[in-house]
């Protein structure tokens, strides 16, 4: 009875799980074991595809060094994901802080429509867009992605920042600012030593969605030295009808690999950054 | 030090209290300060680029020209196109098929999950993976995945004997939706699963033990129960994701173009043809254009909600 009860779940339970499991994970494994396996295993029609058989190779990855960009693609999504998840992150929480804790005139309008420009999605503006980049000289430069990001990392940033503060008790802080501390004081010293967690979880995020952008850095930057990781792997490793599939799947998997690393990290802020919009 | 305070405001009387408080919450030349910066960003780089996205939509406007005001044409002419009808029809059975997916696996997904004792961390972890990576990327590897000679997909099927000629995943109109849906349900089943499973959690384990000492079984529990409890948050996903599978731009991207013969154009990647690659920045606009309404009706439901829930808190 009891030794039932204990293989029951591996049936009803974890044998189900698994094709779920299988799905999400395969895809990723199989981008990592070709981006490992010679060209002459990888088009062999004959060969199992799941496996490497003859002998690991960094080919793919050496030819991604010394052949493309792909270390300025890198840099560059760099540069543009913390410029424009300082900015957000700043503005978001100034954004957030009257929204949750003062009362004034247009405040509730001003909620709203923070919260429809975090529904609003890249592809309905990046057309206007690509104008107001044009007249404002930012075009094929790094600055047209750390200004346009922001767009729709301040609403995200604000939105969940909003959430976090409110759960916190405010009279620490009105006692502060009895004592004479200014609002900002306020803000600096009292509020965001208990939210870090809220900000830590906004950080994270806007970092994650400027990494991964795709259709504002293909639009509004064209010079091969200026595109980001995930414009670049897919625009410049691709010549006419020639695929480099394992080096797209190298510049695929170091692409992805930051945000994987900071995902095994920061796991939970992830899934509570993930709900804190659906469930409240 | 906080203890003085506290005894200095329950020494003052109840006028200069509500004075205090007043203080406490009404500055509102700080408020505005403070919301400034989001402020301005949002009115030169939202509201604007969308005031002038109508202006496109109502403009003959082309790359470096400014254009004439044409009314409704461009929206007329959308209507009376092949490529915008396929277009409008391909973005709904993208959007149905991938949201009907999505949310009945997510819910089967969001269950078992619910139940994990051991590993739980690590499943949980592993199934979130797809939604972090990035789209551009992870739908490469599906690409190749799907590569007419090498596809891993074919070989895999040929060996179980399940077929035995490759089949044509992306250069055929049907399988080729069928693929863009496939991989949009990949990406977007993470966001379902752990999110259901969130609200999941917050029921109160008593209505369970209360139902099953009434006498119902699993099923009775999860339609009376389960579902009807998770349905707010269940709404919200659906409408949340409803937009984005809508205005999904990565995937048929990459992976299509919107071909073959425009069978995966969505509006997005429809408008970003039109728009960018023919010049005709009036039509494109147009397009994207179609995505406002539906955005609109999902946020006037959310919000609602919103209101609905505060007003039962």
């Amino acid at each position: 009875m009891n030794s039932v009860r204990r293989i029951r779940p591996l049936f009803t339970l974890y044998l189900p799980v698994m094709p779920f499991v299988l799905f999400a994970l395969f895809p990723l494994y199989f981008m990592v074991v070709t981006s490992f396996k010679k060209n002459a295993e990888l088009y062999d029609v004959n060969s199992v595809p799941f496996l490497i058989k003859r002998g690991v190779t960094l080919g793919h990855y050496q030819l991604l060094s010394q052949d493309t960009l792909f270390w300025s693609w890198f840099v560059n999504s760099l540069i543009v994901s913390v410029a424009a998840t300082v900015i957000s992150v700043v503005i978001g929480i100034l954004a957030a802080y009257p929204l949750a804790r003062l009362r004034f005139p247009g405040g509730d309008s001003f909620g709203v429509a923070i919260f429809v420009t975090y529904l609003v999605p890249p592809s309905l503006l990046f057309l206007p867009l690509s104008t107001v980049v044009n007249r404002l000289g930012l075009s094929d430069s790094l600055w047209a992605l750390v200004v346009t990001y922001p767009t729709f990392l301040v609403p995200f940033c604000t939105w969940l920042l909003l959430g976090y503060f409110r759960t916190v008790p405010k009279e620490i802080e009105e006692c502060a600012m009895l004592d004479g501390c200014s609002r900002l004081q306020t803000l600096v010293r009292i509020l965001l030593p208990v939210a870090v967690p809220g900000v830590i979880c906004a950080a994270l995020f806007a970092f994650t969605l400027s990494w991964n952008e795709f259709l504002y850095a293909l639009v509004f930057v064209s010079p091969a030295e200026l595109k980001t990781m995930t414009v670049g792997v897919f625009s410049e490793l691709i010549r006419g009808d020639i695929y480099y599939w394992g080096g797209l799947m190298a510049g695929a998997c170091i692409g992805s690999l930051p945000i994987v690393v900071a995902y095994v990290f920061f796991l939970d802020y992830y899934v509570s950054g993930l709900t804190a919009g659906a469930v409240k | 030090m906080a203890d003085e305070d506290v005894a200095k405001l329950a020494a003052r009387g109840d006028a200069e209290a509500a004075r205090l408080s007043d203080f406490l919450v009404g500055d509102t030349p700080v408020a505005y300060a403070f919301i400034a910066p989001a402020f301005f960003l949002l009115l030169f780089l939202v509201a604007y680029p969308f005031a002038l996205s109508l202006w496109f939509s109502l403009s003959d406007a082309r790359v470096g020209e400014t254009g004439n005001f044409v009314g409704l044409d461009n929206f007329a002419r959308l209507l009376r196109s092949g490529i915008f009808r396929q277009t409008l029809q391909n973005s709904i059975v993208f959007t149905a098929a991938a949201l009907t997916l999505k949310t009945v696996l997510g819910m089967a997904l969001a269950l078992l999950l619910f139940r994990l004792v051991r590993f739980k961390r690590l499943i949980r972890g592993a199934i979130l993976l797809p939604f972090i990576v990035p789209t551009a990327l992870s739908t490469l590897v599906w690409w190749w995945m799907f590569e007419p000679l090498y596809s891993v997909v074919n070989w895999t099927l040929k060996h179980l004997h399940l077929v035995n000629h490759d089949i044509p995943w992306l250069p055929d109109p049907y399988l080729a939706m069928f693929t863009v849906i496939l991989v949009n349900t990949w990406r977007g089943l993470p966001f379902f699963a752990i999110t259901l499973l969130a609200g999941l959690v917050a029921i109160p384990k008593e209505m369970y033990e209360a139902a099953e000492s009434d006498g119902a079984g699993p099923i009775g529990r999860f339609w009376y129960i389960t579902v009807p409890l998770l349905k707010p948050v269940l709404a919200v996903v659906i409408l949340f994701s409803a937009i984005f599978t809508l205005a999904d731009f990565n995937i048929v991207y990459v992976l299509t173009k919107g071909g073959p013969m425009n069978m995966t154009h969505l509006f997005a990647t429809y408008s970003f043809a039109l728009g960018l690659q023919s010049g005709e920045i009036g039509q494109g606009a147009a397009v994207s254009l179609f995505l406002f309404p539906i955005l609109l009706g999902v946020v006037f439901v959310q919000l609602r909600m919103v209101r609905k829930a505060a007003t039962y808190e």
